[in-house]
Order: C-alpha cells, then sequence, then structure tokens
C-alpha cells in the first residue's frame, strides 16, 4: 500500500491550504479553479480511504504535531505538551463520512451555485468546513477539538448566509449563537480539566480521571454541548431554520457537520469517562433524548410545506435513532447483556450515521434541484416534475425508501439492526422506533406524491449533469451499503464500535502501555 | 487569592450572559451576552494560570532572585486565552455582520420580528 504516516496532517491541512489558494486560481479561469476545488476533494476521499484501510487493518494511528519525544518536560504539565492526531476506528469512519459527503457537495456545487457573487469565497468556506471537520473527528487535544469545532460553526454560518435572503441571514445567526454558546460550554469544560489535571491530552486526561465532583460538572457541559451543536431535541430550534435556508449542498455538509459534534459527544462519553461515570444514568438520559429527538422530529416535519424544512425536521428525527442505539449500549455496558446485544445496538447507532449521513445528503441535494429548477420550496407550487426530472426523481424514491427503512437500501439495515437491540432492553423503544419509521415513509409519500406526480405542470429540464454526478455519487453509496450490509457491519462499523468501546487501547497508543 | 473573588466573578459573567442571551429580545444584546459569556470563560482560564510571585517564562531581562525555572509561570492557560479571544473576536465580527443584514431586511433589531416559524 501507498501508506505514509504524515496522511493525517495532510488530510486536515491540504483543504486549508486548497481553500485559500482557491480565489487566486479562481483569477485566472473559473474552470481551473473548479477543477482544482474538485481534484483536492477527490484527493482527501482518497487519502481517506488509505488511512481508514491502514486504521481498520494495523490498529490506531498517531501522529505527533511536533517532536515526537520532546527532551523538555515542563515543570507543571505531567506529559509534553504538543498536540496529537489520534485515528482509531470511529475517528476514521467520521472521516469517510465527511470526505465523501464533501465531495459529493462539491461535484454538485459547479451547477448549483450560479457564478458571481464570490462563487470561489464560496468554495474556500467548503474547503475550511471539510478541514474543521475533519479536525474535530481525527484530534486527540481536547483544546484543539475547541479550535476546530469554533472553524467549523464559522465556516458553516458563512455558508448558510451565502445567498444573503433575510431567511438564510436568520438561520445562519441561530446557528452562531447556539453553536458558540455550545463551544464555549466545551471551552469551560475543558478550563475544569485542566485545572485539576494540567492536561489537554483526551488519552492523558482519561487515564487520570478521578471522576470529583468538577469531572461531573464538565460531563454536563460537554454532553449538553454536543448534543445541542447535533441538534437532538430539546435543543434542535436551529437545525430546522439553517438546514432549510441553506444552500441545498451546504444542508448536505451541514448534516455531516452535525455528525461530527455526535462523534464527539460519543468520543467524550466513551473515552474520557468511560468506565467511571454511571453509564446507566447517562445512556438513561441519551435515549431519552433519543426518543424525543425521533417523535417530535417526525411530528413536526409532517405538517410542513417547505421541502427543505420537512426534510430537516426527518434529520431531527433520525438523529434520535443514532442516539438511541448508542444510547442503548451506552446503558448496557458493563453488564454482562452488552456482548450479546449491547454491541449490536451500538453498531445500528453507528451504521446509521454514515447511512443517515448518505440519504439525507441525497435527499437534500434533490430538494435543491428541484428549487434550482422551479425556485421555490414550497411543496404546493410543484407538481408533476417526474415527467422531465427523471433522474432526480428516481434519485429522490431512492433516499425516501432509504430513510423509512425499505429494503433493499441502507436504512433498513441499521434499522433492523436498532429494532432488533432495542426491543431486549424495552419492547417500547423498537415500537417508538417502528412507528417513527412509518410517520417518515408517510410523509415522504406525500413529498413525492405533491413535487414529482401528477399532471405536468412547469416546463422544466432535467439539471445539469455535475449536480446529477454530485447525487449519483451519495446514491451508489446507499445501493451498496444496502446490498452488501454485512461486509460494511463487520469490515467498517465493527471496528468502529469496538474502538470507541475499547477505552484503554485508545489510551495506550497514546501513553505508552 | 482573595476569597476567590476571581471565580465567583466567573460565575457571575456566565450567569449574566446566559441571561442576556435567552431573556433579551434586541439581537445587539444577544450579542454582548456571548461575548460576556466569553470573557467569564476566558478569565476563568487566566484564573487557572496564576501563581503566586511568578514571573513570565522569558529569560532575557530576568529578574534577580528568580530560580529557573520554578518561578515561572507555564503559559499554556495565556495561550489558551488567546486563542480563545483571537476565535471571539472572529465570532463577534460575523455576528455583527449578519445582524446588519438582518437590520437592513427587517427594519428592526427586535428577535420576535424574525421570519422562520414552526
Amino acid at each position: 500500500m501507498i501508506y505514509n504516516e504524515a496522511i493525517p496532517a495532510i488530510l486536515i491541512g491540504l483543504p486549508l491550504l486548497a481553500a485559500f489558494i482557491t480565489p487566486i486560481i479562481n483569477l485566472a479561469s473559473r474552470k481551473a479553479r473548479n477543477a482544482f476545488v474538485i481534484a483536492v476533494l477527490a484527493i482527501e476521499e482518497l487519502l481517506i480511504i488509505l488511512l481508514a484501510w491502514h486504521v481498520f487493518t494495523d490498529g490506531i494511528v498517531i501522529y505527533t504535531m511536533g517532536a515526537k519525544n520532546p527532551s523538555i518536560v515542563p515543570l507543571q504539565a505531567a506529559v509534553p505538551i504538543r498536540i496529537v492526531l489520534e485515528i482509531d476506528g470511529m475517528a476514521a469512519f467520521m472521516g469517510l463520512i465527511s470526505c465523501t459527503v464533501a465531495m459529493a457537495a462539491g461535484i454538485y456545487s459547479i451547477a448549483f451555485i450560479k457564478e458571481g457573487n464570490g462563487k470561489s469565497r464560496y468554495y474556500t468556506l467548503l474547503l475550511i468546513m471539510l478541514a474543521g471537520m475533519l479536525g474535530m473527528e481525527f484530534t486527540g487535544d481536547l483544546f484543539n477539538l475547541f479550535v476546530f469545532l469554533e472553524i467549523l460553526s464559522i465556516a458553516s454560518c458563512g455558508l448558510i448566509a451565502y445567498r444573503q435572503h433575510a431567511d438564510a441571514v436568520e438561520g445562519a445567526f441561530k446557528y452562531l449563537v447556539v453553536s458558540n454558546i455550545a463551544a464555549l460550554f466545551v471551552l469551560f469544560a475543558i478550563a475544569l480539566f485542566y485545572a485539576q489535571y494540567d492536561l489537554l491530552n483526551i488519552a492523558a486526561i482519561a487515564k487520570v480521571m478521578q471522576y470529583t465532583q468538577l469531572d461531573k460538572i464538565a460531563l454536563v457541559l460537554l454532553v449538553a454541548a454536543f448534543a445541542m451543536k447535533c441538534g437532538a431535541v430539546p435543543m434542535h430550534f436551529w437545525a430546522p431554520d439553517s438546514y432549510s435556508t441553506a444552500p441545498a449542498a451546504i444542508t448536505a455538509m451541514l448534516v455531516a457537520a452535525s455528525q461530527a459534534s455526535l462523534y464527539a459527544l460519543f468520543r467524550v462519553c466513551f473515552t474520557l469517562y468511560g468506565s467511571l461515570m454511571d453509564y446507566q444514568t447517562i445512556g438513561l438520559a441519551i435515549i431519552i433524548f433519543g426518543l424525543l429527538s425521533m417523535f417530535i422530529g417526525v411530528t413536526m416535519a409532517l405538517p410542513q410545506k417547505d421541502i427543505k424544512r420537512l426534510m430537516a425536521y426527518h434529520a431531527i428525527s433520525q438523529t434520535g435513532y443514532m442516539l438511541l442505539g448508542v444510547g442503548v449500549g451506552l446503558y448496557l455496558l458493563g453488564s454482562s447483556d452488552f456482548n450479546v446485544y449491547g454491541i449490536k445496538a451500538m453498531e445500528g447507532g453507528i451504521f446509521h450515521i454514515i447511512n443517515h449521513a448518505m440519504y439525507k445528503g441525497l435527499l437534500f441535494l434533490t430538494a435543491g434541484a428541484i428549487y434550482y429548477r422551479l425556485g421555490t420550496r414550497n411543496l404546493n407550487e410543484m407538481g408533476g416534475l417526474g415527467h422531465t426530472m427523471k433522474f432526480t426523481s428516481i434519485f429522490f424514491i431512492i433516499g425516501a425508501l432509504a430513510i423509512a427503512g425499505i429494503p433493499p437500501f441502507n436504512g433498513f439495515a441499521s434499522k433492523l439492526l436498532i429494532y432488533e437491540a432495542c426491543y431486549k432492553v424495552s419492547p417500547i423503544l423498537s415500537i417508538v422506533a417502528m412507528l417513527v419509521s412509518v410517520l417518515t415513509l408517510a410523509s415522504f409519500i406525500k413529498v413525492f406524491h405533491s413535487a414529482f406526480m401528477g399532471p405536468k405542470m412547469h416546463d422544466v429540464k432535467e439539471v445539469p449533469k455535475s449536480m446529477l454526478i454530485g447525487m449519483a455519487v451519495l446514491t451508489f453509496v446507499i445501493i451498496f451499503f444496502g446490498l452488501f450490509p454485512g461486509w460494511v457491519v463487520s469490515h467498517i462499523v465493527h471496528p468502529a464500535v469496538m474502538a470507541l468501546v475499547d477505552k484503554t487501547a485508545y489510551i495506550n497508543a497514546v501513553m505508552g502501555g | 487569592m482573595i476569597w476567590n473573588v476571581p471565580f465567583i466573578t466567573v460565575a457571575l459573567l456566565i450567569a449574566i450572559g446566559l441571561y442576556a442571551v435567552m431573556f433579551k429580545r434586541n439581537l445587539i444584546k444577544i450579542a454582548i451576552g456571548i461575548t460576556i459569556i466569553e470573557s467569564g470563560v476566558n478569565l476563568f482560564l487566566i484564573t487557572l494560570g496564576y501563581r503566586k510571585g511568578g514571573v513570565a517564562p522569558i529569560y532575557t531581562n530576568l529578574p534577580s532572585g528568580v530560580k529557573v525555572p520554578e518561578g515561572m509561570v507555564l503559559p499554556v492557560p495565556q495561550a489558551l486565552t488567546l486563542t480563545s479571544i483571537v476565535i471571539g473576536v472572529a465570532v463577534l465580527a460575523l455576528m455583527l455582520s449578519f445582524i446588519m443584514k438582518m437590520y437592513q431586511h427587517n427594519k428592526s433589531l427586535d428577535s420576535h420580528s424574525r421570519r422562520l416559524k414552526g
């Protein structure tokens, strides 16, 4: 394999560098700029596949920014001060999601975002957003996590407000307020850790964690902050506004960005605290977050008339599935049942993360395609689009069936795992999950009927090729995951779950035996 | 330190900031609230780095009688605060520009005059 140990650093550094080169290339030619951005995103995808391959076969990858073994250890510090990138199975798994969605969004944007009005800056922010996501997922340092969290939220706010409509600016403002408060909570929690242990490294803190009163406060702050950023009910109010007003390609990226926060939540729960905390309570709290998100999300989605707003509420409801699956795993962690069906629940939850990023991304892209041709997001003004926009309607059907959990698409595989495992804990969990799934299908039938079926009302053409290619990338992944769920679970999802659960491996990789 | 005054100030600042964000309707006041929370967190970080009688870790022109490196302060909290301040400036600038745009569209700074509901 052509593997180089610098790949983790390149993965974060390349989009950051490319982001600021893009406007310069734009001066020469717009086509060259497009080609450059797509090339960078393709290289990122290639590198993350290489890295993930390496992680899944050889275990955790560590990259230290700065000296490997600095000779001067400052007096008060317990370990050398440096920034460590630590990529375990879970981080590589999340990196795969971010890069794939970014590539689809980048290709889609070539035609979707009209020239002029600073399209080169649009790409700049898109690349910075990718760097922020990858940084959050790869870092092994808490303060670094905070920095990338802020980079991610500033870049995404700029992109949500890209069109500068009154609605878009309002959505961006809400997102900025929420994510900034969440980030300040995180910073406060980091300061609490630093006050007690003089440490910022996740593995090092996890090793010496005492679970004092201050640690409990920090846990609450971190869980609240990341749950707020990932859009779980009751902190979901920003999600419909910013998801529906952002350009469609960015909405797909935002889904991946919220999942980076979800990853941070899991990382904190499993790695930082792990066996120390009372996981029954925290697990139960996450299950309740999950159930509320699922149910409230879907019931709010049903009456919506704005197609992207409807999908945004579904995004909240799908986040509930992930929280439910992983929450059940956390609830059972340490008990003898964990190996029986706790693992299955977590596999379902984690598998659902990647599935959701793919089909929700695809659905938002199809909504963007409709908006591109009709200039409206109102379902009442659509109709009969299936006559002319054939590919878009096929992509929409695939996305809608996947989100509703219909075989043979990927949503079915992960939802089945969640139903089965949750049933063992309490049948009520599975019943709610299935009910939500049925309601999801109902609401997407409504969308499909009012947008694509019926007599021909609008004289529109199919969307440009680059948008179709962007959607096709995600569709390919959905069908692949739907047809071979067993392979995906055992080769990608299971290692990710084990990496999340195995706290000692994560600590030992940095601190040594 | 004098009766933990800095820590009490931190708690007060964060509480005041959260109050402003949650209950004030004026968008500018919400922005001010966020800045106040941020100042509270920054003050907390700086307070952690305090060391009685410590000097800055600069070797040139070191005051006499300071033991090296025991008498010096570890500059990590200060570095963290500096980073956090820089990020705060960026966020504040972005937030104010959003408020400006919203004022242009709505002709109002009242957060209840919002357009996105339900």
